[in-house]
C-alpha cells in the first residue's frame, strides 16, 4: 500500500547554544547571530515517515513548513534524506502568529493536499517549546492525534499502532487513519543525508529561489519537475485573514524581559584538603548536611 | 464575559490519587481566585471517582465537577477534550489551568483550538494584572498574566489573552508550591452525566498496552542534590556523584546537556525542560549554568559549584565556588564528610 505522508517541520533558530554574541547589549536577542536549523524533533518525525515509506514502497513524503521563504532549506535537507517534495507556506500576513493562528494556517494548507494518510511532526519546536501546534492542527482537521510518539510499530488496515513515551512509562495505542502523530525526541534519530539524493536534489528550489540560479541551472530545473518546490500564500490556502498572523492570535505578548539572576556573593575555595574539610564542617555545623 | 466567571483546574489522577501537579495548580488557583473574587473549581474526568473530592477540598476548592465513565480512564485525547469543550461552553470559566504534563500538553491545545481561546504552555509564574492594548488603547482589568520563558529560556515573556476565554495555561510539575489551604475546607460536588459531554464517536483511540511506573527517582523532594553537567564527562564519572549523593543522603540530578549526552536518564533532568527543585543544598559539578538550568534550581538554599572554569556562569549564583576537577574534589567531599559526621 502506498501512502501519502505529510511531515510538518519548522526552521528554527538554534536556541540551545545561545552564546554571548547572540545577546545584544540591550538584552534582546540578535536572531541573525543564531544559525537556522531543522527543528530537532521534526527530524525524528521525518525518520518515522521514512520508515513508513521504506515499508510501503511507492509512498510519497511531502514536507510542509510555514515560515520565511528561506525555509525551503529544510525541505531540501529532508529531500537529501529521502523526502520527495515540499511546500513552504509563506506570506507576510502569516507573521507574528501564536500557536493557534499557526495551526489554523497550516491546517488550511493541509486541506489543499486533499488526500493524505498520516501527518507527522515533531512534538515541539525548540524556539517555543509549546507542543501545541500538532494537537491544534488535528483538532482543526477533525482528526485524532497521537502525541509523544516514540515509534510507529505498525500501519495497516486503516490503523496505526504507536508506542508513546510518557513521563512515567510507555503506552501503546491504536489509532484510525488519517491522524496526526507528533514524535518525541526519544524516537530514533533521523538517518543522515544520502550522497545520491544530495546530487539529485541540490538544485531543488522554490519559485523565489529560481532567480538566484544561473541559466544552465534554470534549464535543469525546468527539465526536471521534481526540482520544483512549491510556495503557497494565505490566499492560495484560502485562509480567513482574521484568523492568521498577529491579528488572528488570541494570545498577545505584553512584555519581554531579559533573564537576570541575582548574583550571590560567592566564597571561592581552593581545591585543597583543608578548605574542603572546613566547608564540610561548616555545612554539618549549620545542619545543611548530616 | 462577566467578571464573576470562575477559575477551573483540570485535575489529573493515577491509581486513585490526584497528581501533585494538579494540587500545586489548585494552590495557585486558590490565590488567583481569591484575588479575582471568584470560585475555585476542579474538574476530574475518569473512572472510580468516589470520594476523590476529599483529596482536593483542603486546597480551597469550592466546586468539584466529576465526570465518570469506565471509558474515560486511562486518559485519551478526544473524549477528555470533548468533556472540557462542552462543559466550558456551559460554565464559561474565565481561567483554566492544567499541568504541563503528557496529558495537559495533549489536551490543552485541542480544547483551546476548538474554543478559539489562547493557551500558554509551561508557565513559570501566573499573576493577575491589567493590560492596555498598545494599538487600540482598549483597557482590560484583571487579566491572567501568563509568564513563561521563551526562546530557549533566554528571555521571559508575559503573555495575556485579552479577548478570548477561557484564558488557558499549563504549568510544569514542581514549579508552583503545593500547600493546604484549610484542612476542613468543604465545597460542593457536581456529578455530571458523561454521556451528555462525550459521544461514542469520541472514543477513537484504543489503548492496547500501558506500563506506568512510579518514577524511582525523587529529586523534586530531595533536600540534597548532587547535580552533574556535561563537564562530568562520562557515565563512569557520574558514579562518583552517586557515591557523594548516597553518602550525604541525597539524589543525583543532571543538566540537559548531561542527559542528552546519555550520562544519566531523563527523569533526573533539572531545569526548564526538566524538574524544578528547591533543595537545602545543591552541589553543581561540571555544570556551566545555562539559563535554562539555573531557572530550575535557583531557589536552592545553598549552592556549591565545582567547575574547572573559574568563570562558569553558575558561579555567580553559587555560595561556594571550588575551581578544579570534580574527579579530585568529589572524593574529598566524601572523605571529609565521613570523617566529620558521626
Amino acid at each position: 500500500m502506498s501512502l501519502n505522508i505529510i511531515v510538518l517541520a519548522k526552521q528554527v533558530p538554534d536556541t540551545r547554544n545561545v552564546g554571548k554574541d547572540a545577546m545584544k547589549e540591550d538584552g534582546t536577542i540578535n536572531r541573525a547571530a543564531l544559525p537556522a536549523i531543522f527543528n530537532p524533533e521534526d527530524l525524528n518525525a521525518l525518520e518515522q515517515a521514512l520508515r513508513l515509506k521504506d515499508a510501503n514502497p511507492g509512498s510519497t513524503i511531502t514536507l510542509l513548513t510555514m515560515g520565511l521563504p528561506r525555509a525551503s532549506e529544510i525541505i531540501r535537507e529532508a529531500m537529501y534524506r529521502g523526502a520527495d517534495t515540499g511546500v513552504v507556506l509563506t506570506d507576510r500576513v502569516l507573521g507574528g502568529a501564536d500557536t493557534l493562528a499557526t495551526s489554523y494556517s497550516l491546517a488550511q494548507a493541509v486541506k489543499k493536499f486533499g488526500n493524505y494518510d498520516i501527518i507527522l511532526g515533531g512534538r515541539q519546536a525548540i524556539d517555543g517549546d509549546t507542543a501545541q501546534v500538532g494537537p491544534q492542527i488535528a483538532e482543526k482537521l477533525g482528526l485524532p492525534q497521537v502525541t509523544y510518539a516514540e515509534e510507529i510499530l505498525e500501519l495497516k488496515d486503516g490503523y496505526v499502532v504507536v508506542k508513546r513515551r510518557l513521563e512515567s512509562g510507555v503506552e501503546t495505542v491504536k489509532c484510525p487513519l488519517p491522524c496526526v502523530v507528533t514524535v518525541n525526541g526519544s524516537a530514533a534519530e533521523c538517518r543522515p543525508r544520502n550522497a545520491k539524493l544530495i546530487q539529485k536534489y541540490k538544485y531543488a528550489v522554490s519559485p523565489s529561489e529560481v532567480e538566484k540560479l544561473d541559466d544552465a541551472q534554470k534549464a535543469l530545473v525546468e527539465a526536471r519537475p521534481y526540482l520544483k518546490l512549491q510556495e503557497w500564500n494565505a490566499a492560495y490556502v484560502e485562509a480567513d485573514l482574521n484568523q492568521v498572523g498577529l491579528a488572528g492570535s488570541p494570545t498577545k505578548v505584553k512584555a519581554i524581559e531579559n533573564v537576570v539572576f541575582t548574583a550571590k556573593e560567592s566564597r571561592r575555595l581552593e581545591n585543597n584538603d583543608e578548605q574542603i574539610e572546613e566547608l564540610i564542617q561548616e555545612l554539618i555545623a549549620n545542619h545543611t548536611i548530616g | 464575559m462577566s467578571d464573576k466567571n470562575n477559575l477551573i483546574v483540570y485535575c489529573e489522577f493515577e491509581d486513585g490519587k490526584v497528581a501533585d501537579v494538579s494540587l500545586e495548580l489548585l494552590t495557585k488557583g486558590r490565590v488567583l481566585a481569591t484575588k479575582l473574587g471568584v470560585k475555585l473549581e476542579a474538574l476530574i474526568v475518569g473512572d472510580k471517582l468516589d470520594n476523590i473530592e476529599n483529596q482536593v477540598f483542603p486546597y480551597g476548592v469550592d466546586v468539584v465537577y466529576k465526570v465518570a465513565d469506565a471509558r474515560l480512564y486511562p486518559y485519551t485525547s478526544n473524549p477528555h477534550a470533548a468533556v472540557l469543550i462542552n462543559l466550558f461552553k456551559e460554565i464559561e470559566p474565565q481561567i483554566c489551568l492544567m499541568g504541563a504534563t503528557c496529558i495537559g500538553r495533549d489536551l490543552g491545545p485541542r480544547v483551546s483550538s476548538c474554543l478559539h481561546s489562547g493557551l500558554t504552555a509551561d508557565c513559570t509564574s501566573l499573576e493577575i494584572g491589567d493590560h492596555k492594548d498598545p494599538k487600540t488603547g482598549k483597557e482590560y482589568q484583571n487579566l491572567l498574566y501568563q509568564i513563561r520563558p521563551a526562546f530557549g529560556g533566554n528571555i521571559v515573556a508575559t503573555i495575556v489573552n485579552p479577548d478570548c476565554r477561557p484564558q488557558m495555561a499549563t504549568v510544569r510539575e514542581g514549579v508552583m508550591k503545593k500547600e493546604i489551604f484549610a484542612a476542613d475546607y468543604k465545597g460542593e460536588v457536581v456529578n455530571l452525566d458523561a454521556s451528555k459531554y462525550v459521544s461514542d464517536a469520541d472514543f477513537v483511540v484504543e489503548i492496547i498496552d500501558r506500563h506506568i511506573e512510579k518514577s524511582k527517582v525523587n529529586i523534586k523532594n530531595s533536600p540534597i542534590i548532587v547535580a552533574g553537567g556535561y563537564g562530568v564527562g562520562s557515565k563512569e564519572n557520574f558514579d562518583l556523584l552517586f557515591d557523594l549523593a548516597n553518602t550525604l543522603g541525597g539524589e543525583v540530578g543532571a543538566s540537559r546537556a548531561a542527559v542528552d549526552a546519555g550520562f544519566v536518564e531523563h527523569d533526573r533532568q533539572i531545569g526548564q525542560t526538566g524538574v524544578t527543585v528547591r533543595p537545602k543544598l545543591y552541589i553543581a559539578c561540571g555544570i556551566s549554568g545555562q539559563i535554562q538550568h539555573i531557572a530550575g534550581m535557583q531557589e536552592s538554599s545553598i549552592v556549591i559549584s565545582i567547575n574547572n572554569d573559574p568563570n562558569a556562569p553558575i558561579n555567580t549564583i553559587a555560595d561556594y565556588v571550588i575551581t578544579g576537577n570534580m574527579e579530585d574534589i568529589v572524593p574529598k567531599l566524601i572523605k571529609y564528610y565521613k570523617k566529620n559526621s558521626k
